[in-house]
């Protein structure tokens, strides 16, 4: 058999990926309570945990509530903690989700995206993380299993740098690429060791020679000085981000950014959207730069904290912009990242043409086809200057 | 368009299509492709029709939709004929493999590909599958099929990805049947 391109490459579905990232990272401590489609990572690694492959206490508990509760008791004594989840599982988290990012407790949750009931659906879409967004976890967005895998080792560093120290979910599209073998190069167990490093806590519960209280009541006079810290260390988060991508990129030949910037440059138009579907979407810019279309597609890895200022710069040549959900944030005015696109580039001396399309709720498929139609809507609104269109579901 | 494989399984849970698909997608990467293997969820009950899905390429694969003009059909199980689509959507010249008795004339008939120019192959994955492996799994034989009516995977690859890949997890016995099924699944294929 010829030696190819493929040569140390295997094949992964994305939940088996993050299993292995997960068993090289080698938490401390894992709390989780299995749902679908993210239920194969913790099947995967409750395996490693039984085969004594790791040294993770895995702690088996009865609800996803109940789950965020150990990890956020896990991390506040100390302990790199990490969970899993998906849809009603994040939904169930809520309230503790919040007291993790207050609490400022870098705690790494894989969220495999699957739309949130009723009426109850297995498939992806965004609605669960895009739910949590405003809950103080950094959200790193992944298209591929490679990319999975890549986030989520690199989650660790960022959520535990000291100037960061919050909690991070790395989120992928379920079934899609949860349950999808794609080809993958997997890093040596000793490369993510040392990349990750030793969790050492700079302050911690169980630390009895400098004891600290974490979550205590606190009243107006200083609360929102709690919040205002927090929301400096999300803000500078996007430093670290970057700072971490290109360490990974030098170390392992992958680097990673803000976003993913495909064939830009010169594009007059172009169509912003999240994890698997940005994929299917550079196959139809390909189709329509073949035919000499300036057209171009960006995809934001990181969300929270979202990169404002550099997405509005990367757009800012751009004439028209459609913005695809995978969810409808019920606001009645497009969906979660529509919103943020559109404010980002308020601030441009030139500002695009820029509307909303939400596709593909529920797991509804997202074609070629579909990418095709919104770039034919957007040379339309290029030709005559207006959007006749703001909002609109496709793929319906 | 990119320069893809799309390949539609089709048999009934627990016939083992998704284990086929991925299994396809093993040997294809080991002989340097770029795979995608993906099986479609519904409610989950034995016996009932499910999907699994094949892409494979030269290139990375960026599509992450699902397969709907497949250019390879296999059916595990022929009594799916009267109960799904079975052409639906798949190319002009699609190749059809279909676990049968019966021969590829009379499948044409039944999918209501005469006069079309879809190649149809038929072989008996059952029966091939009970008297090498022991038990049924018609998923084997038709990979071995797959290999002697394609170019884009050979029977060497199907082999020696099962061998190295699935030692681990099954007896020598069981590796044994499943490379024989493979073997007589290219061999006794027949098509037109």
């Amino acid at each position: 058999m010829a030696i190819t391109m493929t040569k140390g490459q295997t094949g992964l579905t994305g939940n088996a990926a993050i299993a292995i990232a997960m068993k090289q990272i080698d938490p401390d401590v894992c709390a989780a309570y299995p749902i679908t489609p993210s239920t194969a990572v913790i099947e995967d690694f409750s395996s490693f945990v039984a085969d004594g492959k790791v040294t993770t206490e895995l702690i088996t508990v009865e609800s996803e509530h109940s789950a965020m509760s150990a990890c956020i008791g896990a991390s506040a004594a100390g302990a790199r903690v990490m969970t899993a989840t998906s849809s009603q599982g994040l939904a169930l988290m809520w309230e503790m989700l919040y007291i993790a990012s207050g609490m400022r407790l870098p705690i790494i949750l894989t969220n495999v995206n699957r739309a949130l009931s009723a009426p109850i659906n297995i498939h992806c879409d965004h609605s669960d993380s895009m739910g949590a967004r405003d809950a103080g976890w950094i959200q790193l967005y992944s298209e591929t299993v490679q990319e999975a895998y890549d986030n989520l080792i690199q989650a660790v560093r960022i959520a535990e740098d000291k100037n960061v120290l919050l909690p991070a979910m790395v989120c992928f599209d379920g079934f899609i690429t949860s349950h999808a073998i794609e080809n993958i190069t997997l890093l040596e167990d000793e490369e993510v060791k040392k990349f990750v490093g030793e969790y050492r806590a700079d302050r911690y519960l169980l630390d009895t020679d400098r004891p600290s209280t974490y979550g205590a009541m606190s009243l107006p006079d200083v609360y929102i000085e709690f919040k205002h810290q927090q929301s400096q260390a999300m803000a500078g988060a996007k430093d670290v981000v970057v700072e971490i991508g290109k360490e990974f990129g030098r170390k392992f030949g992958r680097t990673y950014g803000l976003f993913d910037s495909y064939r830009l440059e010169d594009a007059e138009t172009a169509i912003v959207i999240l994890n698997s579907a940005a994929g299917t979407t550079k196959v139809a810019v390909d189709e329509l730069r073949k035919q000499g279309k300036k057209v171009g597609a960006l995809r934001p890895r990181l969300f929270r904290p979202f990169p404002f200022k550099e997405i509005a710069g990367e757009l800012s040549h751009v004439k028209a912009v459609a913005v695809l959900d995978r969810v409808d944030s019920m606001s009645g005015f497009g969906g979660p990242l529509f919103n943020e696109v559109r404010s980002a580039l308020y601030d441009n001396e030139k500002r695009p043409r820029v509307f909303s399309r939400i596709y593909g709720l529920g797991g509804r498929d997202y074609k070629v086809k579909d990418a095709l139609g919104v770039f034919g809507e957007l040379e339309k609104v290029v030709e005559t200057g207006k959007v006749e269109t703001l909002q609109k579901y496709i793929t319906l | 368009m990119e320069n893809y494989i799309e390949i539609r399984w089709h048999g009934r849970a627990q016939q083992g299509v998704v284990t086929a698909a991925k299994v396809l997608s093993e040997a294809c990467l080991m002989s340097g492709k770029f795979v995608q293997a993906f099986p479609e969820f519904g409610p989950e009950r034995m016996g009932a029709p499910v999907r699994a899905y094949n892409r494979i390429s030269g290139e990375p694969i960026r599509l992450h939709c699902q397969v709907t003009e497949p250019g390879y059909v296999l059916i595990a199980d022929p009594t799916l004929i009267t109960a799904v689509n079975l052409t639906e959507g798949a190319l002009e010249n699609a190749v059809f493999i279909i676990n049968t008795s019966k021969g590829a004339k009379e499948l044409r008939a039944e999918l209501g590909l005469n006069g079309k120019k879809a190649l149809v192959y038929t072989l008996d994955a059952t029966k091939i599958s009970v008297e090498t492996i022991g038990r049924v799994m018609p998923n084997t034989p038709m990979l071995g099929a797959l290999a002697k009516v394609s170019a884009f995977v050979t029977l060497d690859s199907l082999i020696d990805n099962f061998k190295e890949n699935y030692a681990k997890k099954f007896s020598p016995k069981v590796i044994e049947g499943n490379v024989a099924a493979m073997n007589r699944g290219y061999a006794e294929v027949k098509g037109e």
